[in-house]
């Protein structure tokens, strides 16, 4: 434990962290209150995106990382989601106390969101152009031709081909790569600061996968957002993210910058998932799986939710929730035993 | 060399496009399946790759004798498969399996687990005697990994890896020697992923069956193939054992393919040179003359656009492939595993 | 059937309700839950609807209405028909009378208990025919297609199109003549096939549509692959899958069907007496409405409850199927 220093997160914040951060989600807890009980679906998840930062939610479904991002834009379905208690801030201020008002005004121009299936989520009955166009109209006040002199400039940002003509057409007249950036586009008109991308490639083929990605990365960097980039596949987080938040439960397990967590993962679930992936650059390779299923977010198992599936689990880790401690300046894990499995070669 | 199991000829599926409700007027074909040949052997598995609307679906379902091809030939074990009585059909049935895709849609919601699996023997009386239906369903439960003593339970009492073992069962039931897989990890979470790869393996090793696994995941389809078939707008632009397409790919499609797969390593960000195709997959309605792939190749030239290319072995190469230009280029550095190290035990 | 969604229903007993289902099932391997007992989609639903009070109450009025229908002796021990009394004719509520006399002296509780049995019958029994018609023709054109489905579907077009009480009234008046005599089955029997008749191609369509979204299912194309006939499909695959909408529309139907038998006695084109039914005793009083409006007052009140009941039901019942509205 030399070289080490060990303290609990939410003292490190207290303890002065510099609240200039763009924003930020604190111990956020969220339940559903459905007929067969409350599902904790939720249970202090704390992370936080500076500018220009890529933040990755790695987690399975039914982890909690669509519904953070859900309650982050205020979206979430109330009933049955509710919030119950934590503060997600936006340059210091708690959005979770403002106004209906004050949080509308947030979306779209302070934090936008590109969903996954971009089919379902732009109105089949309106044209691209007037979908983007109203954006302008209704927040910007501009006129009719101007917001559609707008509305091609962001097709053309996001790289559609003939935008000047594309948008005079209907999302079901688009494959679902160009979908995808159309999405993209509507979310960037108001230039958001916080881009949250929920699973944006999941439904994409890989060769289109790979185009959204880039694009993502490079509108990123050209306007300086936070990206929070909510996602199951290991390999795309790989190549964009600069911290990964791993999520399991309700909770974040593992929180590290990129190049450690992959080549020392800290809990072992994410070495579980790691280890569970078949990767096309290995041959012969053996697939260790992560046994059992992920817990019912009615009856999450006392301790650390883990336990149950955990290869290293001892009697203490059904005992006592871990903490998420910080291992080092950038990496923290909620495992009894991090530290064994950061020390060992 | 091993026995082929299934022979595929020059397969053809195309579907009508017809305008008018009452007199309907044929205006064209979508050339789902444009003259697919390949062999399966006894024992194998035979990856099939491709982006959606390649055809690999549609595919699957020809195979399967759920649609009727419009030519070409299949082969089980040497007799055709086009053409047979209803008898001669019901015997294939059970010779040859599919497991679908998603799990939440590909069982019956009104039927218990034992009802789902049971199924099989009731459209096949001939297998099992009914008195010992029961047992057999519960023998298969077992071998899936799931609780024998769940018999009596709903399709949606389980989670998407459950429900994909009972399709699984499902399939078994008939004792076939091909299975089908179309898709069968796609919809699951990345480590129960690995829980159903893991099994389909098993199963080969104790059942000696051949699969054709249709996928979309070039990593699970190496993971879990013998051959690999590349896909494209309906046809086959490669063909060759998992080390040949991997590591010495020559079709300029299935080197952009291999080179888009994020690989799970951040340090290979840099050292990484992703062929970046523009654009998207032409409609099959309206396929481009000559290669079909030549609107978005970066080798394409005149004769692409003139010539179909054959999928031959060609010069400098070692395996059929459907391009003028086929030439080998590295793409994926493999490297073979390390053993697994066991996760530490607690030493304090 | 004394509650005419209990059969349909519940697939499974009750019992005890095993949780939260997909996630809740337990690591394959691990010991099995006691008290697991399986429940079905319709089990679940079953497990909604006893937690509607609307349910309970439209079951209950149900229930009394069916019981009245069956064994109207245990409301009244007064012959409806034979016990006329001119004495009394048009006397009022009162301690004997409940719901007074009209004008043949007869009691009007006696009479609108036994009217029950006539609204019912003529209102399940032509629900019944109308789903089980509609419902085949709706499989058939749903799972064929192609010139079948357009030649039913046209054809279910044509019926729909006749205007309800205008066709009603047509296809009684042509068959209903008076020189047939006035047997009690013939006209209950010729009011259901008028009835049958015009609104099959409702529950038709919605059969059609609920099996061309079905038959695209997975599991269609999984039996199939098994090699299952289309006989095992349709009744194995199709149609238990394919109930819940007609069954929702049945059991409104039975209440809209109550009302429309009323309606065609009350225009004097539907049961006549010496039937006795709701619609035919508010025909009867249809004339003195100002002298005696107790006479229309209380058989209007038990066919309003009756066709509320129904809805309600109806309405419970599509909540509890529909597992969006959960």
């Amino acid at each position: 434990m030399s070289n080490v220093f060990v303290s609990e997160q939410s003292e490190a914040a207290a303890a002065g962290h510099p609240s200039g951060r763009l924003l930020e989600v604190e111990d956020l807890r969220v339940e559903f209150r459905t007929r067969d009980g409350v599902a904790k679906v939720i249970n202090g998840v704390t992370y936080h995106v500076d500018a220009g930062e890529t933040l990755a939610v790695l987690g399975e479904s039914g982890s909690g990382k669509s519904v953070t991002a859900q309650t982050i834009m205020g979206i979430l379905d109330t009933p049955p989601g509710f919030v119950t208690g934590g503060e997600i801030r936006f340059h210091g201020r708690d959005m979770l106390k403002m106004s209906a008002e004050e949080r509308r005004r947030i979306r779209g121009e302070g934090i936008a969101m590109v969903f996954q299936d971009a089919l379902s989520a732009l109105n089949p009955v309106f044209t691209v152009g007037f979908q983007i166009a109203e954006q302008f109209r209704v927040r910007r006040g501009m006129s009719r031709g101007d917001a559609k002199k707008r509305a091609a400039e962001m097709l053309d940002q996001v790289k559609i081909p003939n935008a000047k003509q594309r948008i005079n057409e209907y999302p079901h007249q688009f494959s679902g790569g160009m979908r995808q950036r159309v999405m993209i586009a509507m979310s960037l008109a108001l230039d958001p600061e916080v881009l949250i991308a929920d699973e944006p490639t999941t439904a994409l083929d890989v060769t289109v996968q790979a185009q959204i990605m880039d694009l993502l990365a490079e509108l990123q960097q050209e306007r300086q957002m936070g990206l929070i980039l909510i996602t199951h596949d290991l390999g795309v987080v790989a190549d964009v993210a600069d911290r990964i938040a791993v999520m399991y439960a309700g909770r974040i397990v593992e929180e590290a910058d990129v190049h450690e967590l992959y080549a020392k993962p800290a809990h072992p679930y994410t070495l579980g998932l790691l280890e569970s992936i078949p990767r096309i650059d290995e041959k012969g390779q053996q697939l260790r799986t992560i046994k059992g299923l992920p817990p019912s977010l009615l009856r999450i198992p006392s301790g650390c939710p883990f336990h149950p599936r955990c290869p290293m689990a001892q009697p203490v880790c059904a005992e006592k929730v871990p903490p998420l401690l910080q291992l080092g300046p950038t990496r923290a894990s909620a495992c009894h035993f991090a530290q064994d499995l950061v020390s060992r070669d | 060399m091993t026995e082929n199991i299934l022979e595929v000829n020059d397969l053809v599926k195309y579907y009508p496009v017809t305008r008018g409700i009452v007199f309907k007027k044929t205006i064209g074909h979508v050339q789902a399946v444009d003259g697919v040949s390949f062999n399966l052997r006894k024992g194998e598995t035979l990856g099939v790759v491709g982006e959606s609307g390649c055809g690999k679906s549609t595919l699957a379902r020809v195979l399967m004798s759920l649609e009727k091809p419009t030519r070409g030939s299949v082969k089980f074990n040497g007799q055709e498969i086009y053409g047979l009585g209803a008898s001669g059909m019901r015997r294939l049935r059970r010779n040859i399996q599919l497991v679908m895709q998603d799990p939440y849609t590909s069982l019956n919601p009104r039927m218990t687990v034992g009802d789902l699996i049971g199924e099989p023997y009731e459209i096949h009386p001939d297998v099992a005697p009914k008195a010992s239906r029961r047992q057999k369903v519960q023998e298969l439960l077992e071998v899936v990994g799931l609780n024998p003593e769940h018999i009596n339970r709903y399709p949606h009492q389980f989670s998407g890896g459950q429900r994909q073992r009972i399709g699984i069962a499902r399939a078994l039931a008939l004792r076939p020697e091909i299975i089908v897989c179309d898709e069968p990890v796609s919809a699951l979470d990345v480590s129960i992923q690995a829980q159903v790869m893991n099994l389909l393996e098993k199963l080969q090793n104790e059942f000696g069956l051949s699969y054709i696994f249709i996928a979309h995941d070039l990593s699970v389809v190496r993971h879990l193939s013998d051959r690999v078939a590349v896909m494209y707008l309906g046809k086959i632009v490669e063909i060759g054992s998992e080390d040949e397409i991997y590591e010495r790919p020559t079709h300029p499609y299935t080197q952009a393919l291999l080179s888009a797969v994020p690989v799970p390593d951040p340090s290979s960000r840099e050292t990484k040179a992703i062929i970046r195709l523009t654009g998207d997959v032409p409609s099959p309605a309206n396929p481009p003359s000559g290669c079909r792939f030549r609107t978005r190749c970066w080798k394409a030239q005149e004769i692409c656009a003139t010539e179909v290319p054959e999928l031959t072995v060609r010069e400098g190469s070692d395996h059929p492939s459907a391009c003028h230009f086929a030439e080998k280029r590295e793409i994926v550095a493999t490297h073979e595993a390390g053993e697994l190290t066991d996760l530490p035990t607690r030493t304090l | 059937m004394s509650d005419p969604t209990s059969g349909s229903l519940v697939t499974t007993s009750p019992g005890e309700q095993p949780g939260l289902v997909a996630e809740a099932a337990p690591a394959p391997g691990a010991p099995p839950q006691q008290r697991d007992k399986p429940r079905g989609l319709l089990g679940d639903a079953w497990h909604d609807l006893r937690r509607k009070p609307i349910f309970w109450i439209a079951a209950t009025f149900i229930v009394l209405f069916l019981l009245m229908a069956i064994v109207p002796q245990l409301f009244t021990s007064v012959d409806p028909e034979h016990d006329s009394n001119l004495s009394r004719s048009l006397v009022g509520p009162g301690s004997t009378g409940w719901f007074g006399y009209d004008l043949q002296g007869q009691d009007i509780y006696a009479r609108t208990i036994y009217g029950a049995r006539a609204s019912i019958i003529v209102a399940v029994v032509a629900t019944l025919g109308t789903v089980l018609f509609g419902s085949l023709v709706g499989v058939i054109a749903g799972f064929w297609g192609g010139w079948l489905d357009a030649l039913l579907s046209r054809l279910a077009d044509v019926f729909f199109g006749i205007p309800f009480v205008l066709g009603a009234i047509v296809i009684l008046f042509t068959f209903n003549t008076s020189n047939s005599g006035r047997s009690t089955v013939r006209i209950t029997t010729l009011v259901i096939i008028a009835l049958v008749t015009l609104t099959w191609p409702v529950s038709m369509r919605i059969m059609r549509s609920s099996v061309l979204a079905t038959k695209q299912a997975d599991y269609i194309v999984a039996a199939r692959a098994l090699g299952a006939s289309n006989t095992r499909i349709i009744f194995k695959h199709l149609i238990p899958n394919c109930l819940a909408p007609v069954l929702v529309y049945a059991t409104i139907l039975v209440g809209a069907f109550i009302g429309a038998e009323a309606t065609l006695s009350f225009l004097g084109v539907g049961l006549q007496s010496p039937v006795i039914s709701w619609g035919v005793i508010i025909n009867e009083s249809q004339n003195y409405i100002r002298v005696a409006p107790y006479w229309l007052l209380f058989p209007a009140a038990f066919l309003v409850t009756a066709v509320l009941s129904f809805v309600m039901l109806g309405e419970a019942v599509r909540e509890a199927l529909d597992p969006k509205l959960r």
